[in-house]
């Protein structure tokens, strides 16, 4: 029962402007939402998705545009103040009390009352009347942490069901269900959607947004693209829409990446059927000699998973790796530096850079946790690394004491890279090194990437941005779904047939 | 000028002079310093005496803290490496050996480095919380202490023990050097080797520093076993000062005093950097605090209000909502919070 | 691999055994049936090899005289830690009431203004630590550090020395005894009992009780709920201090005196008693009956030393030991429910 856009809309947000300092986060964005549909937020990172729904629901202050709740206009402080409005967010991570029972959770705050206390007999009745709508079988009494998160967004649900939610915001709800609970789920959601609720949906996951959705809105670098009613947009639209397409002058990278590997020897690293139950299905991935090898997939499709199980942030429950033939094990990063392979990190601030160190002591890092505590670098040497890694990736401001945390996003990964390619690695990771940073800094890291490897260096370079990766790698690693779905030669590929590819392998129309 | 005024160090030494002022105003012979056969005598020598056991337990603590944890155990150390080293030297027969004394010593000191050793056990490898692991040492450790002198308070006459407190050398007070060697060593390994920067980025950073390779685990592990022998130091210079072990004496609130001269010398209890020179200040300002205190006529006993208030007044200016009060008064406020001071760090998942 | 397991059991729609309805309704009780256990041991163990009348009604009687101001001061501590806090401040406030309630009465000051003037001066030095943890974002840690300091001062600042008590009605409240056959129970008695009756009541049948969970659960999604998280906090905390004012009044009539030095490392042994009884000092789970029974434990083990007549120190080493022993525990069970997640 797709909503009809006559129905007036429950929320209305016009021209949503948000400033971060040094960044426009949101730039005039507009976004409707109708009773009775069920509304996908597509975009990829940085694009504006969260900083959307934070502006909607009071986390965020916005800095122009207006928002319209039901005909009124409103601007929430708090998040509990949206929830009065009706509201209600489920997010990813679940923000329940799993310490608490699934009743309680719940009621919390709505318990029944009798007399001085709280009457629990009751609380927990009405409880279960409210699960049971949802077509939940759950004892209410059971602590909330003994159940899975399937049933515990379920349960948060239930909650805003309570609380009278018209407006119901599911942010990531499936990345960590299984194919069943998701069905449980889109149950739930059509039989709330056909009482009249307005759910805005965002998922990484396309099948699921194409299997739920009346309606997409595509949002790429804080602005919105489009919105569409689904059937009228199919999934490579919906994807080229998301990645846009960046016309720029990286036309000379792309030549000189184009050469032809030799593949006939034996790979700086093999990795076969390296999984981990959960995470991602077994996948084999090797890399040559002076090879750039990209990963494309959208986000949660398991590229980053891919690299974080070869480098040993986490531990592969299945699979071997073999580094030049010989067999190794990586259990942790400590393994995988001492066969010389790093990985920046797609998360720069929370797994990259240390923030309150200097540019100098974040570069130097990594040489010095190789050589161990008792050798120190001595500080002339230091003081060289520094001064060469800051010229030639460009950092600014070109000054070794400046705290990291100072520092652009784009700056702070030319430190990153700086801090890998001082522990001379033979092979350097990079997962989304390009992400949300100016343009300048992207085509530093570029002309970067592609003379080392030129050098000889082997990469395995990760970006939403599908050009970067067909400009840079010689072979690109297409994964979906938490599995690796093709391999295709970049030479022999375009942007429309990867698109195509990441959209359709594995559905049957392609591969 | 300005560069002065913004050092990190400002406002402790600022303090600290402050208050050598006022005392010396109130009473010229507190900066008169006298030389009677050649060794220093005067009120500041006897600050500079009777601080090395903070002075000791306090450098640990930095490291600990620089690691994002914290060491409560160290009063109970301290008991238990004096009622150790006593019992030694009280069961030889010949208290004033000296090689009787350097094996006592060294066994306590063996002792307080295996006890640091199994804080770090629990703290790193079987992730327990710092406060909590530590706790469990607090209260034992002064059991257990008690139990090695028998529930009794041993004295003895020992010279060469005696030496460790009372003792001059060059001119100083022994206790007085082996705190500054503690010092000396400790500033040297962080100048000198790579351990310093590590160790603040595994504080600042844990994640980030395990994927740049650094081994965190190995690193707060030592922080542990260095505070536990620091202690056991502290725990000998304190024996040698009473020439007796009293197991329920020994070091008590001594980690609560160490933390404060931690948090007084500008390291932050969240970790990451940390500055030696900084708890050395921080140390002298208990120090003097207390001595002026004394002074004042008021009883010993008494001072915990004055510290209270000094901790309530450092952590209400070190807090969140007092620097962005002060630091922000003309800008404006990004995200818009709930309520409380953790407004800053409500973050909603993605 | 739980998890999957979890979901299929539940799939199979067979309907849970009751055990499986037990566990999933009361899995965080076990660390307390655990404390309840070790006490009925310690009880058994000193029957059997100690002498025949250790569970007897006067013993048993006398472990809860003995232990009255303990058991106040775990049930504030209770409050704090199922807030995912902690205060150090309860056994220094204590002294400070204790000598405070002496002093007031010493200088002729009817009963009926020294008591609750002690209730007061806790409650006050919570307020305290509160108003830092909540509003200034100070560690739980040191805000009580603060206010240990400042309780453990101001105790000598009221008097240096011990002050007898000789109001009659304060003395009553530790004299009178109430038989029942072999049992006796004293005022002091009914007032650590009913504070743990009262504190459970609280916590299980009120909104502010079950916020106190929440927050120990998860103090983000606490106020995403729209609960009150920084009034509670901050109560959590004045009722640990008023706690420790209602345990000096009791210790004050047990020892006839106030004393500026009593309860040094008290806070430590209130803690020991919580974590035995089983709630997790990370938050959120736990029972203001278990740290009753944490209580029972401790004092048991206590009497069983002094019958030994072994050194009052295996005391420290044996509370340290099983507080390690409870501690790896929750650690596992933590780790556990994280796994399912």
């Amino acid at each position: 029962m797709p909503a009809d856009t006559e129905v007036p809309p429950i929320v209305q947000m016009r021209g949503i402007t948000i400033r971060f300092p040094g960044v426009l986060a949101l730039d005039g964005v507009d976004f409707t939402l109708r009773p009775g549909e069920v509304h996908s937020l597509m975009g990829e990172n940085g694009a504006g998705k969260s900083t959307l729904i934070k502006a909607l629901t009071g986390v965020y202050a916005i800095d122009d545009g207006s928002i319209t709740v039901a005909g009124e206009r409103r601007s929430f402080s708090t998040a509990a103040d949206a929830q009065e409005a009706g509201i209600s967010t489920v997010y990813q991570e679940v923000n329940l009390c799993s310490n608490l029972t699934v009743g309680e959770n719940v009621m919390l705050g709505h318990e029944r009352r009798r007399g001085t206390g709280i009457d629990w007999k009751a609380t927990h009745r009405e409880a279960a009347g409210h699960l049971a709508s949802l077509g939940l079988d759950v004892d209410p009494r059971s602590i909330l942490a003994s159940h899975s998160i399937a049933i515990q967004q379920l349960v948060a649900i239930s909650r805003a069901m309570v609380l009278d939610a018209k407006v119901l915001i599911l942010d990531e709800p499936t990345s960590s269900l299984d194919r069943g609970e998701v069905e449980q789920l889109f149950g739930v959601i059509r039989g709330l959607r056909d009482q009249g609720v307005a759910i805005l949906f965002v998922s990484h996951f396309l099948d699921q947004v194409y299997e739920i959705s009346d309606r997409i809105t595509v949002l790429r670098n804080g602005a919105l693209v489009g919105e569409h009613p689904v059937e009228e947009l199919p999934r490579d639209a919906l994807v080229t829409k998301m990645i846009g397409r960046e016309l720029d002058d990286l036309a000379a990278i792309a030549s000189s990446s184009h050469r032809t590997i030799d593949r006939t020897g034996t790979p700086v690293v093999k990795a076969t059927g390296l999984g981990r139950r959960g995470v991602l299905e077994p996948a084999d991935l090797e890399v040559y000699e002076g090879e750039v090898v990209g990963l494309a997939g959208l986000l949660g499709s398991g590229r980053t998973e891919l690299v974080r199980l070869l480098y040993g942030a986490d531990r592969a429950d299945e699979g071997s790796i073999e580094v030049r033939g010989a067999p190794v094990k990586v259990h942790q990063p400590r393994h995988a530096i001492d066969h010389r392979i790093s990985l920046s990190s797609e998360n720069r601030r929370e797994e990259g850079v240390v923030a309150d160190l200097t540019v100098a002591e974040n570069i130097v890092l990594g040489m010095q946790a190789r050589q161990g505590w008792l050798r120190r670098i001595p500080q002339k040497d230091q003081d060289a690394v520094v001064k060469e890694y800051i010229e030639a990736l460009g950092v600014r401001p070109a000054n070794p004491n400046a705290l990291v945390g100072n520092l652009s996003g784009g700056n702070q990964q030319k430190v990153l890279l700086a801090r890998w390619l001082a522990t001379a690695p033979q092979l350097l990771v990079l997962d989304e090194p390009t992400r949300g940073i100016d343009v300048g800094a992207k085509a530093d890291i570029q002309r970067k990437v592609a003379e080392l490897s030129a050098q000889g260096l082997s990469v395995v370079f990760i970006s939403s941005e599908l050009e970067e990766v067909l400009r840079l790698a010689q072979r690109v690693v297409v994964l979906r779904d938490r599995r690796k779905v093709g391999e295709l030669d970049s030479a022999s590929t375009d942007l429309d047939m990867l698109i195509d590819y990441i959209a359709n392998a594995g559905e049957g129309s392609a591969a | 000028m300005n560069a002065l005024y913004k050092h990190r160090l400002f406002w402790p030494i600022a303090s600290l002079l402050a208050l050598i002022a006022i005392n010396a105003i109130a009473r010229p012979q507190f900066i008169k310093v006298t030389v009677r056969d050649g060794e220093l005598y005067g009120a500041l020598v006897t600050i500079l005496k009777d601080s090395a056991p903070l002075m000791l337990v306090a450098l640990g603590m930095t490291i600990v803290i620089a690691t994002r944890g914290i060491d409560l155990s160290v009063g109970a150390i301290m008991a238990v490496s004096g009622a150790v080293a006593l019992t030694i030297i009280d069961g030889s027969g010949s208290p004033d050996n000296l090689a009787t004394v350097l094996i006592a010593v060294v066994v306590a000191l063996l002792v307080a480095l295996i006890l640091g050793a199994w804080n770090g056990l629990l703290v790193t490898v079987l992730g327990i919380q710092p406060i909590v692991a530590t706790l469990v040492l607090m209260l034992a450790g002064r059991g257990a202490a008690l139990l090695i002198t028998g529930g009794e308070i041993t004295t003895v006459n020992s010279a060469p023990f005696k030496w460790m407190s009372g003792g001059y050398l060059v001119a100083l007070p022994v206790a007085f050097l082996i705190g500054l060697l503690a010092i000396t060593i400790m500033g040297l390994i962080e100048r000198r080797t790579a351990l310093g920067v590590l160790t603040e980025a595994v504080g600042i950073n844990p994640e980030a520093s395990r994927l740049a390779g650094v081994r965190a685990r190995g690193i707060i592990w030592g922080a542990y076993m260095v505070s536990g022998i620091l202690a056991g130091v502290a725990g000998l210079i304190y024996a040698s000062r009473i020439s007796a072990a009293d197991a329920n004496a020994a070091g008590v609130f001594i980690e609560l005093y160490a933390i404060l001269a931690v948090v007084l010398g500008g390291t932050s209890l969240n970790g990451g950097k940390f500055s030696i020179a900084g708890t050395v200040v921080g140390v002298f300002i208990i120090q003097t605090l207390d001595s002026t205190i004394l002074f004042l006529g008021i009883p010993s006993a008494q001072s915990p209000v004055f510290f209270g208030f000094v901790v309530a007044i450092v952590v209400v200016v070190q807090s969140p909502r007092v620097r962005t009060a002060l630091g922000s008064l003309g800008g404006r406020r990004r995200s818009r919070g709930t309520s409380g001071p953790s407004t800053d760090t409500v973050e909603v998942a993605r | 691999m739980t998890a999957t397991m979890a979901r299929s059991e539940r799939r199979t729609g067979a309907g849970p055994s009751a055990f499986q309805t037990f566990l999933s309704r009361h899995g965080g009780m076990m660390p307390t049936f655990a404390a309840v256990l070790i006490l009925l041991l310690l009880f058994v163990g000193a029957e059997a090899f100690l002498r025949g009348d250790f569970i007897s009604g006067g013993n048993i009687s006398a472990l809860l005289l003995d232990n009255a101001y303990l058991m106040v001061l775990a049930v504030g501590m209770t409050f704090v830690i199922l807030t995912g806090g902690i205060d150090l401040s309860v056994g220094s406030v204590m002294a400070f009431t204790g000598i405070l309630g002496a002093k007031l009465l010493a200088d002729g000051l009817p009963a009926a203004i020294a008591v609750p003037a002690m209730l007061l001066g806790g409650a006050a030095i919570g307020l305290f630590i509160g108003i830092l943890v909540q509003y200034f974002g100070v560690q739980p840690f040191i805000a009580s550090l603060a206010g240990l300091f400042l309780g453990r001062g101001l105790a000598f600042i009221v008097s240096l020395s011990s002050i007898r008590v000789e109001d009659t009605s304060l003395l009553w409240l530790q004299s009178e005894r109430i038989w029942m056959g072999a049992w006796y129970i004293t005022p002091t008695g009914i007032i650590a009992l009913s504070t743990v009756a009262i504190a459970a009541f609280v916590l299980h049948l009120t909104r502010f009780g079950r916020t106190i969970y929440a927050i120990g659960g998860n103090e983000q999604s606490a106020r995403l709920m729209g609960l009150k998280v920084g009034r509670a906090k901050v109560l959590a905390y004045v009722i640990s201090g008023s706690c420790a004012g209602l345990a000096g009044l009791i210790l004050t009539a047990y020892s006839g005196a106030g004393y500026p030095r009593n309860g040094i490392g008290t806070e430590l042994d209130a803690i020991a008693a919580v974590v035995i009884g089983g709630t997790l000092l990370t938050g959120g789970r736990g029972y203001v009956v278990g740290s009753m029974i944490g209580v029972f434990v401790y004092g048991t083990i206590k009497s069983v030393i002094n019958f030994m007549g072994a050194e009052q120190s295996w005391m420290q080493i044996i509370v340290g030991a099983l507080l390690l022993l409870f501690i790896v525990v929750q650690r596992a069970i933590v780790a556990r429910s994280e796994g399912r997640r």
